[in-house]
Order: C-alpha cells, then structure tokens, then sequence
C-alpha cells in the first residue's frame, strides 16, 4: 500500500485547512452559496436529496485496516453508522452536516484519504481491478501505475475545470474487471514482444448516450504513460464542447470528430510535450512506488481444513463456491465479501461491519482490503485453510452470503432514495429482486448472472452493461423502469438492447421474472448462462415472455 | 380543467442539509404540514424570492406542487413525497442477515 511522503501529507494539511476556512465563511455569511458551491464540490461535498454527502475517494480500490478503520470511526462519530460503497471504488457518508466536514476531512487525513476530485469537471478517482495483485492471469500490478496517475492528476493546474467530468480505469489482467471500455480512458495492460505496456481506450462512457471506448493506441511503452495520458486530456481539453453539458464527454467529442482525427491531435501534442518529461525521473518515481505495492510473502500452506470443511458443511461449500476466486498461488484464494445479503441496500456497510473486516485482513489477509465496483469488499490473499473461520465470522456479521456473481448480487445506485439527481428509485427494486428470488430459491439455479440498476439516466448503476439492466425513469409523475438485456462489462465489453416500453414499480419484479423463467425455459443445460443464451437466441423470445403474457393476462 | 396553483417554498437547511418548507410565520419547518401553502402564483414568487435572499439559512429554494388536504400539504409528485419521507423504509437502515 502507498504511504503518503511529508509532501503529500502537507499538500492535504493545507487543503484541508483551507477548506475549514471556506466552511467558516459560509456559516457566517461571507459567502453565498453561489461562491461556496464549487468550493465543496472540489472536496467531496454534495448536497443531496435529504442532506449532504461526504464522497471519499479510495484510491483504485485499495483500503488498509486502519483505513476502514477511520471509515467505521467517521460514519459513527459524524454520521448514521454506515458507509455506501459505490460503482467507483468510492464511499460515500450520506449523512454529515456542514460544520462537522472538516473535522471528518482531517480524520481521513489521519489515515491518508482523502475527497479531492470526487466531483467537479476534474480527473477522478483512478478505478482498478479489485484483485490486483492476487488474481492468477495478471501480467503486472496495476496499483502503482494508477498511483503514479493519481499524483499526476490531483490539483493537476490545466486540468480542474475540463468541459466535464473525466474517469480513468487501469487494469493489469486480460479479464477485465474494471470495465475499462466504459470509461473515457481505459489502460489495459498488454504484452508485445515480451516488454509490458499498455492498450490505451478512450471514449468510453455510458450516461445518456451509451459509448464502448475505441483503442487510440495498441500499444503505448510504460515510459510514455504520463505524456500521452496528459496529451490525451489536453487535446480534449480544448476540443471538447463546452457549450451543451449533456455533449460534453470525450466519447462525443472523440465520436464528433472521429477516432482518426483525435489520434492524430493526441499523437501531434504528445511529441510536444514528451520532451518535457523527464522519463527518468518518472521512472524513478514509479520505482518508488512500486516498492509500496511489492506483493505480500505469502508462506507455503496446506489445504486439507479447507478440504474438510467443504465436505462437512454444505453453507461453507456454497459460500466457497461462489465466493472465493482462485488465487496466483496455491493455497491462497480471493475472498469476496458480499454487501448485498438479501434484502440489504446493495454496497452499504456499518461501522461494526467494516471493523470486522478489517479485523479479519490483519489475521488473515496481509492487511489487504478491497472494494470493487461491483460495491463488494474483497480481502485478496487469504490461505484456504484460514477461510472456515474467516467465513464463521463474516456469517456472525451479516458477511457471508453466498452470492458473489449470482442475482442477488446487483448493483444499484442510490436513486432516489438519496440521490438528488435521480428520476426513481433503485435500492428498493434491488431488494426486492434479491428477497423475491431468495424466496424462490432459484438463484443457484439461475447461475452466473449481473443486474445492474440505475435511477437515472445518468448510468451510475452501469445499467448498460449489465446482462440485465434496469434504468428508473419518471414517466408522467409516475416512476417507470426500462430493461436492456445482453450488456456485458467485461473484456467482451457490449451495451444491452432495450426490450420496450418500462414497467411500474410494481410491475418490475414480475417483469424480471418472466425474463428468467425463459431463460430457464430455454437453456442447453445449467452451463449455458443467461448472457451465453442471449447471444444465442436475441432478444425476442424475452421480448414475447415481456409483453405478450401480459396481454394474454389481460385477455 | 386545469390544475388549481398550489405549491410551497421549499429548500435544504444550510448546517444540517435537512429538507425544510417555508412555514406560515416565515421562519423553516421541517415538517410539511405546517408548511404554507400559496394558492396565488405571485404570493408564492414573492415568498420564494424573500426565501432565496436567505442565504445564511437554507441552499436551494424552489417552489414544490402540492394539494391541499385537512391535515396540510401533500406531495402531488413522488420526489417531493421521498423529501419528505426520506429514504424508502426498508432503505433507511443497513440490514444485517442472520
């Protein structure tokens, strides 16, 4: 894990401190809304549906103890005992009031986070893979790149005020779990002739006008990261449009102006600038971090108490099932902890829950924790003999349900249960999917399978690329949800087509269940998932199941 | 027939962030329905614009639908319904499972 240098807690001692004094003159009245607005924004601070809300970047997903520690510390000290865990390797505080901010800023000081760029036209929190590091086909790490970009980027003087918001994935594995193509850049880590480097999307992005990202460069030396990265932004910097907020995201401009056109501006200010760059000092620089990331030393161990907890208990066979992810070494596995018990707010946790995890990354995870964008926590290197105990605990704390990658494990952003923007709801279509199913007892059988649900057209719920993806809308007073099916995020990244017309909210539940039971209808057997079985047979015999029972219903 | 005019001032309070509404003796309630209700579209802008030029108090005035019932305002569209309810009830609170 990086630690901060005398630099970068300075940096944050002085920006806090300048932001108790931002709030001190709001409160007294020396500053209009109008002149404090942009103030907050630029630290995390939004004002919501019911109140404000604090958003906490966790830099690419990586968290240590002591970290979730102050988490668990802040959401019971200055808010109601929970944190939300969201799509962007965020946590957002959905209840603090003004005066306490900048005491909670510099709790999170204390243990080196932070709410810098979590919102604004600026470059965001860099997102990555939640199994860095532990996954078995990863060609490198790709945290201490991601670091490297997020120095790189933080107060970054050309870039605080783009012509909209800006997102950068990385991920250092073929299997892409940071769904790279949905961001305006996306940084996949490649191979050519034996040097690591890196494939280099942009334009991606879902929002009101769903775009997959278009490979600008195949293949981009580690070297020349920096520069290209920073010519990349520059050149949209410049071109895109800033005279209509809904066209102001590089996939319009990089689709106004075509692909060609933006490489070669990009390529032409990346000769500029290159120069510039001192590539020896960034690569020393990257060294100096990299030595934070080096991978934990992890002993040879045996597996035979895993092996026989298996055979005697079904509920931990179950969770080891769907839970646990194979590991680069023998012995160990990645445990996702589930946020999403069924009938929970998908990606929420309390204190006591995320000092119990915590607690548990420093008996048996190397003081590693997670949070993946699929709004569950993951502790990444545990040895399979510890993994009876660690889920007896996590069982004891509402932890261990097993239904990582299964239908209860959806995403959903907060709707309008928080969100000032949303145009419905989208937690509670989320527990009701989870505890309606639970019900049925069909989620095993249903195998592999990612609802994603947004309350806005905005996509923070990345409805697009879920297999089945939910988006609320309000339809004359009246809250609507619309489905698209066939989305996928991954390296096969593709958008759902919509079905049709919305359902209400008391339709929605049935509505996915007739999608389901066609699928159990019409599968070749348990191994052909949801996703496999529509890239087979399309969208109509779900379109029939969708609209025609309910006109033979009504009939 | 048109919809008969009938709305309310409504805002987040500035240190909480709480929903407040413009109450009948011009000061901030945080319960609707001792909200005042404007039945008159220039009374209702009026009260908006005294409401708005307190900025030490409240963020983001505007002026909600609402329909008269015995007990106060009510909501006529669901957003302004979850303002006032705040999150869904089974929303509110983190379940922990068994």
């Amino acid at each position: 894990m990086y630690v901060y240098t005398d630099f970068d807690c300075a940096f944050l001692t002085e920006r806090n401190q300048q932001f108790r004094a931002q709030v001190a003159r709001r409160l007294d009245g020396s500053l209009t809304e109008e002149e404090f607005r942009p103030l907050r924004l630029m630290n995390g601070l939004y004002l919501q549906l019911h109140a404000y809300m604090l958003r906490v970047a966790i830099p690419y997903g990586s968290l240590n103890p002591d970290q979730l520690r102050k988490l668990a510390e802040i959401s019971e000290r200055w808010d109601r005992g929970y944190g939300h865990f969201t799509t962007r390797q965020n946590i957002q505080f959905n209840w603090p009031e003004l005066p306490d901010v900048p005491d909670m800023l510099d709790a999170l000081g204390e243990v080196g986070l932070h709410a810098i760029q979590t919102s604004g036209n600026t470059i965001r929190n860099v997102t990555s893979d939640h199994f860095a590091a532990a996954a078995a086909d990863e060609i490198a790490d790709p945290r201490p790149y991601a670091e490297l970009i997020r120095q790189w980027s933080t107060d970054h003087p050309e870039f605080q005020f783009l012509p909209r918001k800006f997102k950068i994935a990385i991920t250092g594995s073929p299997s892409d779990r940071t769904v790279t193509r949905a961001h305006d850049i996306g940084l996949r880590m490649v191979r050519k002739d034996g040097t690591a480097g890196f494939e280099v999307i942009v334009g991606g992005g879902l929002g009101r006008t769903p775009m997959l990202g278009k490979v600008i460069r195949a293949f981009l030396p580690v070297a020349d990261l920096l520069p290209y990265l920073e010519a990349i932004v520059a050149t949209y910097n410049l071109l895109g449009r800033r005279d209509n907020k809904y066209k102001a995201r590089i996939k319009i401009t990089v689709h106004e102006n075509g692909l060609e056109h933006v490489r070669d501006l990009v390529e032409a200010r990346f000769a500029e600038i290159a120069p510039y760059f001192d590539s020896e000092a960034t690569q020393a620089e990257l060294a100096r971090i990299a030595a934070h990331f080096e991978a934990p030393v992890l002993p040879e161990v045996t597996e035979s108490d895993y092996h026989t907890a298996r055979a005697n208990d079904p509920a931990f066979r179950s969770w080891s099932d769907t839970n646990i992810t194979a590991h680069k070494k023998k012995g160990y596995g990645i445990v996702t902890i589930s946020l999403k018990a069924h009938g929970a707010v998908p990606g929420d946790a309390t204190s006591a829950q995320m000092r119990v995890v915590a607690e548990l990354a420093e008996f048996f995870g190397q003081g590693e924790i997670r949070v993946s964008h699929e709004q569950n926590l993951i502790l990444p290197h545990v040895a399979l003999a510890n993994l009876p105990v660690v889920y007896s605990v996590l069982k004891r704390h509402g932890l261990a349900t097993a239904n990582a990658g299964l239908l209860s494990d959806i995403i959903a952003c907060p709707g309008m249960d928080y969100c000032a923007l949303a145009t419905a709801r989208s937690i509670p279509v989320a527990q009701e999917l989870a505890t309606h199913f639970e019900r049925l007892k069909l989620e095993h059988d249903i195998g592999p399978l990612k609802i994603k649900i947004s309350g806005c057209i905005n996509a923070c719920g990345h409805h697009h690329v879920g297999h089945i993806g939910i988006l609320g809308l309000d339809r004359g007073g009246v809250e609507t949800y619309q489905i698209t099916l066939g989305g996928d995020g991954t390296e096969d990244a593709a958008l759902g087509e919509r079905t049709g017309p919305g359902f209400s909210y008391q339709e929605i539940v049935p509505a996915i269940e007739r999608i389901l039971r066609t699928y159990l209808a019409l599968r070749h057997g348990r191994e052909e998932t949801f996703l496999h079985v529509f890239r087979r047979i399309g969208l109509s015999p779900f379109k029939a199941a969708l609209y025609h029972s309910e006109a033979a219903d009504a009939a | 027939m048109s919809k008969a005019f009938a709305k309310v001032v409504t805002a987040n309070a500035l240190r909480s962030g709480r929903v407040v509404w413009l109450s009948e003796s011009d000061g901030w309630t945080q319960d609707v329905l001792n909200a005042a209700l404007f039945t008159d579209a220039e009374a209702a802008e009026n009260a908006l614009a005294r409401a708005a030029a307190n900025t030490a108090e409240v963020v983001g005035c505007y002026l909600a639908d609402m329909r008269a019932t015995e007990s106060g305002p009510e909501p006529t569209h669901f957003r302004e319904a979850f303002r006032r309810d705040g999150p869904s009830a089974a929303a509110r609170i983190p379940t922990i499972g068994a």
